[in-house]
């Protein structure tokens, strides 16, 4: 095999992409779900239906917005509405197809942390906090979480549940009310996370090329369980670098 | 109605009030929160969405003891450092946080806006927040029996917005993200908004959220208000001096420089008259 031609952070992000289908909604977070969706509506998803959470439905924005409310959002949307519209009227109606997040900690039932590191009355980090992303998880037909994997982010038990993933296990979602199916797929730079469909604990069932099992493994902050023959990840073909090399500004 | 910034702060913004400056990213009422800074108000409930680099600033230069909120950072570059420093080691003054998600707070000022005790919706079940505040709860519908979750009115002694434009009646226009502007608004007992520029006519704009002059307490003249947010078909968000917020931020004395530049500037206004 020849060296890598991308990084892992590419990877991630065109992985990421691959997994949104042409003519979904997508709730779509900044940073790296932003550049994951829009390089997958520019590719494989010409119809992606993408709103940012600043009220801008079906907007395709003609480079990367580095806040969730730039003017290029607003500009090329079918419809801006208030913040209270595309929270009630959208995301809770259950109008979106695809949540898209990231997250400083999860743990093996997929929960997201992005309040405190440590405990939340004298914490060692203070994070950003929820935003939209408690009710993107709960109210989402299916959530796709994208983080760098490290034993630093992937920990046994978040410090703080901001978004519920598949709580502690089976029934959970059900019993808490949450209507959405939660994190169906956890997409890193090293390779791709499942929920079992029994326990609900998140199991590695793809890697990225070149990465081994052990890698994985010593990443996560618990003992990780592995799928009989992960798949590995179609490496990006150059129309994807490509494109993904235009919104990043990496070309 | 139309009355210079400084003028209309000392008016309407009083040591220990409960204060609203809203603005999705778009159309935030910097230059207001400045004039916060620049008369030395105390003891502030600060209330916002989105608390960004205004809110920091006024953190950091004192004027908050609470602040209400969902999520703060500085969009697109990473976390607010005074704010940080305030919540973990009591800098410049403790401060304590009463936090929610955006749909909770969407919501409460909905409520707030509409005369209601409380608003309700889906969200938050299961999360540590609830936890953690004490403002979330749940509610039985009594129709159906589902459980909702429940947050009380929010209802600001002043909610301070940015708007592209108003009338010398002092009805003012907006468009582009609009935001949680109008529901913050209503929900207050006073309104200050800072504009753009004053026209005889409001020319329509699609897309537009028009507040009428009778729910507006005062209106000032402040052209670039909003930066480094932007007003859409004005100027653009000056992504540049968020970046740059990020190094003064990080570090007191740095900030305490920044501080004591701002507090001997003068006040921004256009000293328009009418």
């Amino acid at each position: 095999m020849t060296a890598a031609t991308w990084t892992s952070d590419e990877i991630m992000t065109v992985a990421a992409a691959r997994a949104l289908g042409d003519g979904m909604s997508c709730f779509v977070g900044i940073g790296l779900p932003s550049t994951a969706a829009n390089l997958a509506r520019r590719t494989h998803a010409p119809d992606l239906w993408m709103i940012y959470e600043s009220g801008t439905l079906g907007t395709v924005p003609a480079h990367l917005p580095l806040s969730i409310g730039d003017g290029v959002l607003a500009e090329s949307a079918d419809a801006v509405v208030s913040v209270p519209e595309v929270f009630n009227l959208w995301l809770q109606a259950g109008r979106i197809d695809v949540g898209f997040l990231g997250a400083a900690q999860i743990d093996r039932y997929a929960n997201i942390n992005t309040t405190v590191i440590g405990d939340y009355a004298d914490p060692k980090v203070r994070l950003p906090g929820a935003g939209g992303a408690p009710e993107i998880a709960a109210s989402c037909v299916e959530v796709v979480v994208i983080v760098r994997q490290s034993t630093r982010a992937f920990v046994d038990r978040v410090d703080f549940v901001t978004s519920v993933g598949h709580g502690s296990g089976p029934g959970d979602r059900e019993r808490l009310g949450l209507r959405g199916k939660g994190p169906t797929r956890v997409i890193t730079d090293l390779g791709v996370l499942e929920p079992d469909p029994d326990s609900r604990e998140l199991v590695l069932t793809g890697v990225h090329p070149g990465v081994t099992v052990e890698q994985v493994r010593a990443a996560t902050g618990w003992e990780l369980k592995v799928a009989a023959d992960p798949a590995v990840t179609p490496v990006p073909t150059d129309t994807e670098l490509a494109v993904l090399r235009s919104l990043t500004g990496a070309a | 109605m139309i009355a210079p910034l400084d003028e209309a702060i000392a008016e309407l913004v009083h040591d220990g009030d409960t204060v609203a400056l809203e603005g999705f990213t778009h159309l935030i009422p910097v230059e207001a929160g400045h004039e916060i800074i620049r008369r030395g108000l105390r003891d502030l409930t600060l209330v916002r969405m989105t608390p960004d680099i205004v809110y920091d600033r006024m953190i950091g230069a004192g004027c908050a003891r609470k602040l209400v909120f969902s999520w703060g950072g500085n969009p697109g570059v990473g976390s607010l450092h005074r704010f940080r420093d305030a919540v973990s080691a009591g800098w410049p003054a403790p401060l304590e946080i009463e936090e929610h998600s955006h749909a909770g707070m969407a919501n409460r000022y909905l409520a707030g806006a509409s005369g209601l005790p409380f608003a309700i919706l889906r969200g938050y079940s299961g999360t540590d927040l609830v936890t953690h505040n004490p403002h979330i709860k749940t509610v039985t519908c009594p129709f159906t029996g589902q459980e909702v979750a429940a947050v009380p009115a929010l209802n600001p002694d002043v909610t301070i917005i940015h708007a592209q434009r108003a009338d010398r009646a002092g009805n003012v226009q907006l468009w582009g993200i609009i935001g949680i502007q109008k529901e913050a608004a209503l929900a207050a007992d006073r309104v200050l908004v800072t504009v753009e520029e004053i026209v005889d006519t409001l020319e329509p704009v699609p897309g537009q959220v028009v507040l009428p002059s009778r729910v507006v307490d005062r209106v000032s003249v402040v052209p670039g208000g909003a930066a480094p947010s932007y007003a859409h078909g004005y100027y653009e968000r000056d992504n540049d001096a968020y970046k740059a917020w990020d190094a003064i931020g990080r570090d007191r004395d740095a900030f305490t420089r920044w501080l004591a530049d701002l507090t001997s500037a003068a006040t921004a206004t256009s000293g328009e008259t009418l």
